[in-house]
C-alpha cells in the first residue's frame, strides 16, 4: 500500500523467486528526488534486473545478498521511518537521494559489484551473448552520451540456438503477473526450414498461437488475443495499419487497467504490458514501426509522475497515444503526399508495388488535385496484395493496369516514375520493405526510371542490416501452393525429403538503386538516414 | 492412284501438325517440348521430302518453304519450327552442291573480293536433276534426326565440367534441358538448387518435384524473392525459348530480372540451349517479348472491365548479361553465336 507520500518497498517473493525492484525514498531533508535522479536510478535498477535475469549464477549471489540486506521483505510501507535506517548498505548505496552517504562510496560500490557480475558472468557463460551483454551494460550507465546501438540479439533471430529458445520458453513462462495459471505460450515452428533461414521462426496460419491458451485467459488481455490473432491471420496486415491497431488497443488496456495496491502505475503497467508484447511477437514478429510505438509508450507511462491521480494518469496516457498517431501517422502522410504531389506531373506513369497505405494515399490525394496519370500496379505471389490496391485506386477512378512482377521487364520501358513504401528505413541507408522491392528498384536502375521511396520517419530504426536474410520473416510455406485445373504439385511437399519451400516476407534495397526518399521531415537522399534519428533522438 | 493417295495422306498430315500447333499454342492442348517439336517437324519434312512430287532441288525447296511459312505462321512464337525448315534447306543445297561435283560449299558465305569476282553463285537456281538427290536429302536428313535425338544427352554430359560440390544454382521456370543437366551432376556432386516458380503458370513448381526425385536439395521460392536470395547463388543455369541471332535470349517471364539480379551480383549466368533453338531472328521483329496469355489466369476479380492487364509470356535478355551457352556441340560465348548461326543456315533462307 502506497502511504501518502509515496514511499513504498517492494521485497522478494519467495513464491516465484522474482525480485521486485527495490526502491527507497528517502525523505530525509524534506526534499523529493529530482526527476532525472529518479530516473537514472529506474535505469540503473533495470539493467540490474535485467543482468540478473539473464544469468543463471549470479541471480542466486544477488537474491542472497539482498535477503540479508532487507530484514523485513514485502512489508508494506507504514513502517517507512523504520526503513529509514534499515540495514541495507548496499541498497542504500542504490537511491540516489542516498544524501548522508558519500557520492563516492556509492559509485564505488556500483562499480564493485558491477566488475564482480561481469567476471562471474563471462566465467560462466561462453555464449555470444555474454560479449553483447557486458558491452550494453556498461553504456547504459552513462545516459547523457552519445547512445550507442549495440544491442543483444532479439530473440525471434536466435532460433537455431537451443539454449537461446529454452531461455526464451522460460522467460514466456515466467511472464507471469502473481497467481497466474495461464502463462504465454511458445508458439512451436511448422515444417521444414531451408538450411539459410534456419535462424528463424516459421509458423503455420493453421494452428494459431491462441490454441495453448487457457480460458479465461488471465495473463493477457481478451483484445490483445483478438490482436494477436488478427496478426497471425493475416487480417490486419501493413506496417502503419498493425502500429494503430496495437495503439488503439494499449488504449483499450490502459482503460482497463486499474494500479494494484501498493505498486505504482509507472511501473506496474509497463510490467503488465510485458507479457502482452511477448505474445504479440509470438504471434507475428514485431515490426520496427510498432518497435518504436511501444519504446514511446513504455517512455511515457514511466514519465507519469507518481503523485498523479490514476484516472488523471491513464486520460493523459490515451491522450498520448491519439496524438502520436495523429502526429507520426496522419498528419505524416499529408506532409508526404504534399510533397509527393510535386514531382507527380501531368502523363506520367507511375508504377506502384503492393499495397502501401501511404502511396495510395498520395495516388488518391494527386489524383484530386487534378494531376493526369495512369497507374501500374504491379503484384506477385503469394500474397497478392496488389489486388487490394488496385481495388482502391479504381474506386477513385484512376486509370490502372495490372500485372504481376515476372512481367516487370515488358512494362517498364513506359513507365516514368516508381513509387513505393517502405516497411522500415535502416541506419545505413537500406530500405527494408515487401519482398519484391528490392527487385523492382533493381529493374528500374537499369531502365533508368526514378525510384521513390516514401516512407514516415515513425518507422526509421537504428538497426542495420546488408542483406535480406540474417533479420527476416518467414510466412507460412504452405501459401506457395497453387492448384491448377485440380493439380498442384507441391500438396504434399512435407512427404517429400528435400523439398524446401521458402516464402519470405521482407526483402532489403540497398540506397545506390532509390533516387529520393519522401518523409514528412522532408525530401531525403537514403544516405541521410542515420542524421534524421539522430535529430530525433536529440528532441527526445 | 498412289501418286495421289500418298499426296492427301501428306497434306493430312500436314493439316494435323498445323493444327496441333496452333492448338498447343493456345495452351489447350499438351505442352510440348520444343525437341519434340523440332523432331516432329524434322519427320514430316522428311516425309514431304519422300512423298511430295519435286523435280529438283529447286521445286523441293519451294514446297518446303511454301509449307514452312504455313507452319511458322500457325504459331510464330514456336521458332523451332522455323530452325528445322532453314535446317532442311540448307541441307538441300549442301547435297545438291555436293551432286554437282563442286566443294561449293564456302562459296556461299559472302566475301568482297567473291562478290566482286564470281557474282556468279546466284545462276544456280538448283534447276538440275539429279537421281539421287533424293535418297542423299533423306539420308542428310536421318542424321538431322539421330543428332536432335542425342542433344539433351550431349548437353548434360558437360553438366560434371560446370557444377562443383557444395554449390548454390537457381533456376527459374521448367526447362527440360536443365532438369537432365542438373540431374546428370547430381549423380556425382551434392548440390543445393533454388527454383523460382515463374507465376502465373508455376511451372518452376513442377521442376522442383522432379528434381526432388533425384535427392537434389530444392527449394521453391516465388519470383519476388529472385533479388533477395541472389547473393547466396553460386550459378544461375536457365533454359530458353529461342536463341536469338546476336546471342540474346527470348526466354520465359521473368528471366531478364534473374540476369540483372545475377548481373549485380556478379554471379555468372549460363544458358543451356541445344543448337536447335538458335534462330536467325533478330530482337527488333514483333513478337519479341510478347505472347499475351489470356489475362484470367493472373485477375478474376469483376473489376477486370475497368482495368488493362497484362501477362506477357516471354522476356527478351539482351547478350550482355549471358556469360556462357551450353549447347550440344560445346560452350560458347554469346559473342560466338552469330558465327554459329552462318553455319547452320543459308543466309537467303533467314526470310522463309
Amino acid at each position: 500500500m502506497a502511504d501518502s507520500d509515496g514511499r513504498q518497498v517492494d521485497g522478494v517473493n519467495h513464491a516465484t523467486g522474482k525480485i521486485y525492484r527495490l526502491k527507497l525514498f528517502f525523505n530525509n531533508e524534506g526534499k523529493e528526488l529530482t526527476k532525472e535522479e529518479k530516473q537514472r536510478l529506474r535505469k540503473e535498477k533495470k539493467q540490474h534486473k535485467k543482468n540478473k535475469k539473464d544469468d543463471k549464477g549470479p541471480p542466486e549471489k544477488e537474491k542472497e545478498k539482498e535477503k540479508a540486506s532487507v530484514p523485513a521483505p514485502s512489508k508494506p510501507a507504514t513502517q517507512s521511518p523504520a526503513h529509514k535506517a534499515a540495514p541495507a548498505p548496499v541498497h542504500a548505496s542504490e537511491s540516489a537521494a542516498a544524501a548522508e552517504k558519500p557520492a563516492k562510496s556509492k559509485a564505488e560500490l556500483r562499480a564493485e559489484r558491477r566488475a564482480r557480475q561481469d567476471s562471474e558472468r563471462t566465467s560462466k557463460h561462453g555464449k555470444k551473448e555474454g560479449g553483447q551483454q557486458s558491452a550494453s551494460s556498461k553504456p547504459k550507465a552513462t545516459p547523457n552520451e552519445l547512445q550507442p546501438v549495440v544491442k543483444r540479439l532479439p530473440e525471434h533471430v536466435q532460433v537455431d540456438d537451443p539454449a537461446a529458445l529454452k531461455k526464451l520458453a522460460k522467460k514466456l513462462e515466467r511472464q507471469q503477473v502473481r497467481q497466474i495459471h495461464s502463462h504465454v505460450p511458445l508458439r512451436s515452428d511448422y515444417g521444414y526450414k531451408v538450411s539459410l533461414f534456419s535462424h528463424l521462426h516459421q509458423y503455420s496460419r493453421k494452428s494459431p498461437p491462441t490454441l495453448q491458451i487457457s480460458i479465461p485467459a488471465t495473463v493477457i488481455h481478451p483484445s490483445i488475443v483478438r490482436l494477436g490473432l488478427q496478426y497471425s491471420q493475416g487480417i490486419i496486415a501493413g506496417s502503419n495499419a498493425r502500429s494503430v491497431a496495437l495503439l488503439h488497443t494499449f488504449k483499450q488496456v490502459i482503460q482497463d487497467y486499474s494500479t494494484p495496491p501498493n505498486e505504482e502505475l509507472s511501473r506496474d503497467l509497463v510490467n503488465k504490458l510485458s507479457p502482452y508484447i511477448s505474445f504479440l511477437s509470438q504471434c507475428r514478429p514485431l515490426s520496427a514501426s510498432m518497435g518504436n510505438a511501444i519504446k514511446y509508450i513504455k517512455k511515457e507511462i514511466s514519465n507519469i509522475p507518481s503523485q498523479c491521480k490514476e484516472e488523471e494518469a491513464k486520460g493523459k496516457l490515451q491522450a498520448c497515444i491519439d496524438s502520436y498517431i495523429n502526429e507520426k501517422i496522419i498528419l505524416a502522410s499529408e506532409a508526404i503526399s504534399k510533397y509527393a504531389i510535386e514531382k507527380i506531373s501531368d502523363g506520367d506513369v507511375i508504377l506502384v508495388y503492393g499495397c502501401s497505405s501511404l502511396v495510395n494515399h498520395i495516388l488518391c490525394k494527386a489524383f484530386e488535385k487534378q494531376r493526369k496519370f495512369r497507374v501500374i500496379v504491379v503484384d506477385s505471389r503469394p500474397r497478392l496484395e496488389g489486388r487490394e490496391a488496385l481495388r482502391r485506386l479504381v474506386k477513385k477512378g484512376i486509370r490502372c493496369t495490372y500485372v504481376l512482377i515476372s512481367a516487370l521487364s515488358y512494362i517498364l520501358p513506359e513507365v516514368s516514375k516508381v513509387f513505393l513504401g517502405a516497411h522500415a528505413l535502416l541506419a545505413n541507408g537500406y530500405v527494408m520493405s515487401r519482398v519484391g522491392t528490392s527487385q523492382i528498384a533493381l529493374v528500374a536502375k537499369a531502365y533508368n526510371v526514378p525510384v521513390l521511396v516514401c516512407c514516415e520517419t515513425y518507422k526509421f530504426c537504428e538497426r542495420v542490416q546488408t542483406d535480406s536474410f540474417v533479420s527476416n520473416e518467414l510466412d507460412d510455406p504452405d501459401d506457395l501452393i497453387v492448384t491448377r485445373n485440380g493439380k498442384s504439385h507441391l500438396e504434399n511437399w512435407q512427404t517429400v525429403k528435400s523439398l524446401g519451400l521458402l516464402n519470405l516476407v521482407y526483402d532489403v534495397t540497398p540506397p545506390d538503386f532509390v533516387d529520393l526518399v519522401i518523409t514528412d521531415l522532408g525530401m531525403i537522399p537514403c544516405t541521410s538516414v542515420p542524421v534524421v534519428l539522430r535529430v530525433k533522438n536529440v528532441d527526445q | 492412284m498412289p501418286g495421289a493417295d500418298k499426296e492427301t495422306d501428306l497434306s493430312e498430315r500436314i493439316e494435323s501438325f498445323l493444327s496441333e500447333l496452333k492448338r498447343c499454342g493456345s495452351g489447350a492442348g499438351s505442352l510440348r517440348g520444343s525437341a519434340e517439336t523440332a523432331r516432329e517437324t524434322t519427320a514430316l519434312l522428311r516425309r514431304i521430302t519422300a512423298q511430295a512430287r519435286w523435280g529438283n532441288a529447286g521445286e523441293l525447296m519451294e514446297i518446303i518453304r511454301k509449307e514452312g511459312r504455313r507452319m511458322t505462321a500457325a504459331q510464330p512464337s514456336e521458332t523451332t519450327v522455323g530452325n528445322m525448315i532453314r535446317r532442311v534447306l540448307k541441307i538441300i543445297r549442301e547435297e545438291y552442291a555436293r551432286s554437282r561435283g563442286s566443294s561449293e560449299e564456302t562459296d556461299q558465305q559472302e566475301s568482297l573480293h567473291k562478290l566482286l569476282t564470281s557474282g556468279g553463285s546466284s545462276e544456280d537456281n538448283f534447276r538440275q536433276h539429279f537421281t539421287h538427290l533424293k535418297a542423299n536429302v533423306i539420308e542428310a536428313i536421318n542424321e538431322l534426326l539421330t543428332e536432335l535425338e542425342g542433344t539433351t544427352d550431349n548437353i548434360s554430359m558437360q553438366a560434371l565440367e560446370h557444377i562443383h560440390s557444395n554449390e548454390v544454382i537457381m533456376t527459374i521456370g521448367r526447362s527440360r534441358t536443365v532438369e537432365a543437366f542438373l540431374k546428370d551432376a547430381a549423380r556425382k556432386r551434392k548440390f543445393h538448387v533454388i527454383v523460382a516458380e515463374c507465376a502465373p503458370f508455376c511451372q518452376g513448381h513442377e521442376m522442383a518435384t522432379s528434381l526432388c526425385k533425384e535427392d537434389i536439395e530444392t527449394t521453391v521460392i516465388p519470383d519476388a524473392a529472385i533479388f533477395a536470395v541472389m547473393s547466396r547463388v553460386n550459378k544461375v543455369i536457365i533454359g530458353t525459348q529461342t536463341v536469338l541471332a546476336n546471342g540474346g535470349l527470348r526466354a520465359v517471364n521473368g528471366t531478364h530480372t534473374l540476369a540483372l539480379a545475377a548481373k549485380h551480383h556478379s554471379t555468372p549466368l549460363i544458358v543451356c540451349a541445344p543448337m536447335f533453338k538458335l534462330s536467325p531472328q533478330v530482337p527488333d521483329t514483333p513478337y519479341n517479348h510478347t505472347k499475351l496469355k489470356s489475362v484470367d489466369t493472373i485477375l478474376y476479380i469483376h473489376i477486370l472491365s475497368k482495368v488493362n492487364a497484362h501477362c506477357p509470356v516471354f522476356d527478351y535478355v539482351p547478350p550482355e548479361l549471358i556469360t556462357l551457352f551450353i549447347s550440344n556441340i560445346g560452350g560458347n560465348a554469346p559473342s560466338y553465336i552469330y558465327r554459329l548461326m552462318s553455319e547452320l543456315y543459308h543466309p537467303e533462307d533467314h526470310e522463309l
